[in-house]
């Protein structure tokens, strides 16, 4: 069959980096195309190369066999590819109609907008898709996975050929993720070509028929979904031959911690939305516990979570068996929690301050008298710091933002050490940091461990969680799926736990 | 090559505006000085500097607490009403004695205050809106208390306040100087002050970091009413009337004015107080040489409008960088 859309050699290229390294793939009228790979991977790139938000540098879109190229993303629109994003872009106070037929309302003989014929034409196509709902509500009164409906409507009724579904189904709840697979069905019977972004195995095995994977901006495997095992997918996603499974990366993780053998840190069916369903973490002082699992399976939500940054629906957490007042991170704080968090720039470093003032932030309090900050113990400490964990600065003054990430990552840790913390979460510590930093902070979390700390780890690198973890955790949608260590701490059953199958 | 020069001609363009917005301020203020001094006459004398830094006095007051405000993103509208509030109350209470009255009204300011902070902070109300409550409704408490009619005082300690000299100093210029040198060490020295600024330049950071962000931001504005009841205060004693309607009206924006030009960026995480205290003092010089030089007032909003949006493009191109 025809291809109805074709993207050849496409490279995109940001200031040094090529997120996009000759990418090609083939969408056939009708069919479900998944299109996975981890962060960083090249998937969003890729969608906005074809939806007019990026122009490829080199390389070429054929849509319908003719080379199309867009400035903007109407123009993609108009020549027949939606797309749909996690979010929803639609307007909260317009009606439900009005959002479906928004820049295209019909209009009357006297050039206005034709209400009647509007609502009319709405409900007719919402219900052609299963979706009941009062047209004229304003659009903000539905539920999120409603507004996501509309937005899908809004995106088929344009006549597309191709759509494209950036993870609709993140925020969704079960029942509205079976309507949402209706409409797909509904696509895939008109012969529209879905192409399905989303990192949760049991959707792209129910819905989808063949699946590109990328990885590091390069496409490294295309062919139908069902001639691939979930592990051999999962494999491919994270650069893992199945079978080259026990050579241990270069990390500079040491030996495994002698692990006390009272659990320090117990966090018991901690709950919240769809988010997190009973997860429980346990961790000994000196410990690393390590939490495995794709994108969005609930990693960074679980620390979130313990330290008491994400609402929760049930569940405890336990310090030194003592409970924490749920949803304080003050007190998390003070029973000696300290998290520190994935994004560093929105979460992490206050810009404007300088790298002394980002160290003390969270000691403030033992570091003044009667409120009064003291300009000697913070350099005291500051100055032990820069020193233990090697910050690289010209002087504890000089802004934080003025730092490479992997200093600016140091001053964060520096931030949490001085405020002796007994449990350390680390949410992606080693992210885009460059090799030297990577190993010394590396080195640096097993020494915190050996001095008694507990630690947990969360990272997408398998080497970094296998080498560095004592026990590993594994999540998936929110749920914890198993838990490995020892002899089992090993890349091929940790795949398997990932992928969902027995090991 | 016109790429090269662009760019060449792009990082002077900033370096000139960040030393702009850092300097540019103390810079205005010096020239305007110089320009008073060879082309104005009767300048250099005792009795003018005397009227020009009564007349500061309050708005630097208002300024400092604005500044607080807005270096954690926020800003306060309701300064003038709470000025009005202030002055409504003191009549009342005047005769009890002019402590008792100033004790009250500047415990109703601090309650205004703390009420901004309240909305902002506990029900996440955007500053602009929850602050313009107050702005409308203080003000029309205050013609209420007051019942609408101007107050003639006659208290002699309590006018003392606005009139009287203290080691050849207005008594108004020694408490702006001094809460200007408190407000600085606030900011700089306390931890109160640095969580503050903290705040202001990442919100989700500090909250993350332990902080208590939410006591913070009602400290935060409860100084800000705290202090614009005192300038209240002041400006009564100073009128020798209390006069609801009309005392700290447009206060707001003059305020806010004084810590913009003073180079405090309203994108927050930053908190100027000298720049501020100079930023009052160029709005205040600038309108008394156009005036001595018989331009009539038009033409001084018009010059102040222009400084204004000079500062705020020059905060701009930096935030940019």
């Amino acid at each position: 069959m025809e291809p109805v859309l074709e993207v050849t050699d496409v490279v995109k290229e940001f200031v040094g980096v090529r997120a996009l390294d000759g990418v090609s793939f083939t969408v056939r009228p009708g069919e479900v195309h998944a299109l996975v790979g981890e962060n960083g991977a090249g998937k969003s790139t890729l969608i906005k190369v074809l939806t007019g938000v990026h122009r490829p540098d080199s390389g070429e879109v054929r849509l319908r066999g003719e080379v199309v190229s867009f400035d903007r993303p109407v123009r993609a629109q108009e020549a027949g590819i939606s797309t749909i994003y996690q979010e929803v872009n639609l307007v909260p106070l317009i009606s439900v109609a009005g959002n479906v037929f928004l820049g295209r309302e019909p209009r009357t003989r006297f050039g206005l907008v034709d209400w009647a014929k509007m609502n009319r034409d709405a409900e007719e196509l919402l219900s052609g898709y299963g979706i009941d709902t009062d047209v004229k509500r304003p659009l903000g009164t539905l539920s999120v996975g409603e507004q996501q409906m509309v937005a899908l409507v809004r995106a088929v009724s344009t006549d597309a050929d191709v759509v494209i579904m950036d993870e609709p189904t993140s925020s969704l709840e079960p029942r509205e993720v079976e309507t949402l697979f209706s409409v797909v069905e509904r696509l895939h019977e008109k012969g529209i070509a879905v192409v399905y972004v989303s990192h949760r195995m049991d959707e792209l095995y129910r819905i989808c028929d063949r699946v590109t994977v990328l990885r590091d901006g390069k496409m490294v495997h295309t062919g139908p979904l069902n001639d691939l095992s979930r592990i051999e997918l999962v494999a491919l996603m994270l650069g893992r031959s199945v079978s080259d499974i026990r050579e241990h990366g270069a990390t500079a993780f040491g030996e495994d911690h002698n692990a006390g053998k009272e659990p320090l840190l117990r966090a018991e069916n901690l709950s919240s939305g769809v988010r997190l369903t009973d997860v429980s973490v346990s961790i000994r002082p000196g410990e690393v516990v390590g939490l495995a699992g794709l994108l969005g399976s609930g990693r960074t939500e679980t620390a979130r979570a313990i330290v008491g940054a994400l609402p929760l629906d049930g569940g405890t957490v336990l310090v030194g068996g003592k409970a924490l007042k749920a949803g304080d991170v003050g007190a998390a704080m003070r029973a000696g929690i300290n998290m520190l968090a994935e994004d560093r720039k929105a979460e992490g470093i206050i810009p404007n301050l300088s790298v002394r003032e980002n160290i003390v932030l969270a000691a403030l309090p033992q570091l003044s008298r009667f409120g009064v900050v003291s300009r000697e113990k913070q350099d005291r400490i500051v100055d032990t710091f820069v020193k233990r964990l090697r910050i690289k600065v010209s002087n504890p003054d000089q802004l934080v933002s003025e730092l490479s990430g992997g200093n600016q990552q140091k001053v964060l840790l520096a931030r949490w050490l001085c405020t002796r913390p007994k449990v350390l979460l680390l949410d992606e510590p080693t992210r885009g940091i460059d090799v030297g930093a990577k190993a010394e902070v590396q080195a640096l979390i097993d020494e915190l461990a050996q001095e008694g700390l507990a630690v947990l780890l969360i990272s997408s690198e398998m080497e970094e969680l296998i080498d560095g973890a004592d026990r590993l955790v594994v999540l998936k949608d929110g749920a914890v799926v198993g838990e490995l260590s020892g002899d089992d701490l090993t890349q091929d059953k940790v795949l398997a736990a990932i992928a969902g199958e027995a090991p | 090559m016109t790429a090269a020069t662009a760019t060449a001609g792009g990082i002077d363009r900033a370096r000139v505006a960040r030393w702009l917005q850092e300097y540019g301020v103390y810079v205005a203020v010096v020239a305007l000085l110089l320009f008073n001094v060879f082309f104005t006459a009767n300048f250099l004398t005792l009795g003018n500097f005397r009227t020009q830094l009564v007349q500061a006095a309050p708005v630097c007051i208002v300024a400092l607490g604005m500044a607080l405000v807005i270096g954690t993103e926020g800003v306060d509208l309701s300064v003038g009403a709470v000025m009005a509030l202030a002055a409504s109350l003191i009549p009342l209470y005047l005769g009890a004695g002019p402590v008792p009255a100033v004790l009250i009204a500047l415990a109703v300011g601090l309650a205004a205050g703390m009420f901004n902070g309240f909305l902002v902070a506990h029900l996440g109300i955007q500053p602009i809106v929850a602050t313009l409550a107050l702005l409308v409704g203080g003000r029309g408490l205050a013609l209420v208390i007051a019942e609408g009619q101007l107050v003639q005082l006659h208290d002699k300690s309590f006018l003392e306040l606005g009139t009287g000299d203290l080691a050849g100093i207005p008594i108004s210029v020694w408490i702006a100087g001094l809460l200007s040198v408190v407000v600085a060490l606030l900011v700089g020295r306390t931890t109160f002050g640095r969580r503050l600024v903290a705040i202001g330049g990442n919100r989700t950071a500090s909250g993350l970091a332990g902080l208590p962000v939410k006591s913070v931001l009602v400290g935060v504005y409860a100084i800000c009413g705290l202090l614009a009841a005192v300038a209240g205060v002041l400006a009564t004693a100073r009128l020798s009337a209390s006069d609801p309607a009309d005392i700290g009206l447009l206060m707001e924006l003059s305020a806010i004015t004084a810590v913009v030009v003073g180079g405090t960026a309203l994108t927050g995480g930053r908190v100027r107080i000298l720049g501020t205290v100079f930023g009052v003092i160029l709005m205040q010089l600038v309108r008394a040489t156009l005036i001595k030089h018989n331009l009539p007032d038009s033409t001084a909003q018009m010059v102040q409008a222009a400084i204004i949006v000079v500062a705020v493009y020059v905060a701009r191109e930096r935030s940019t960088r």
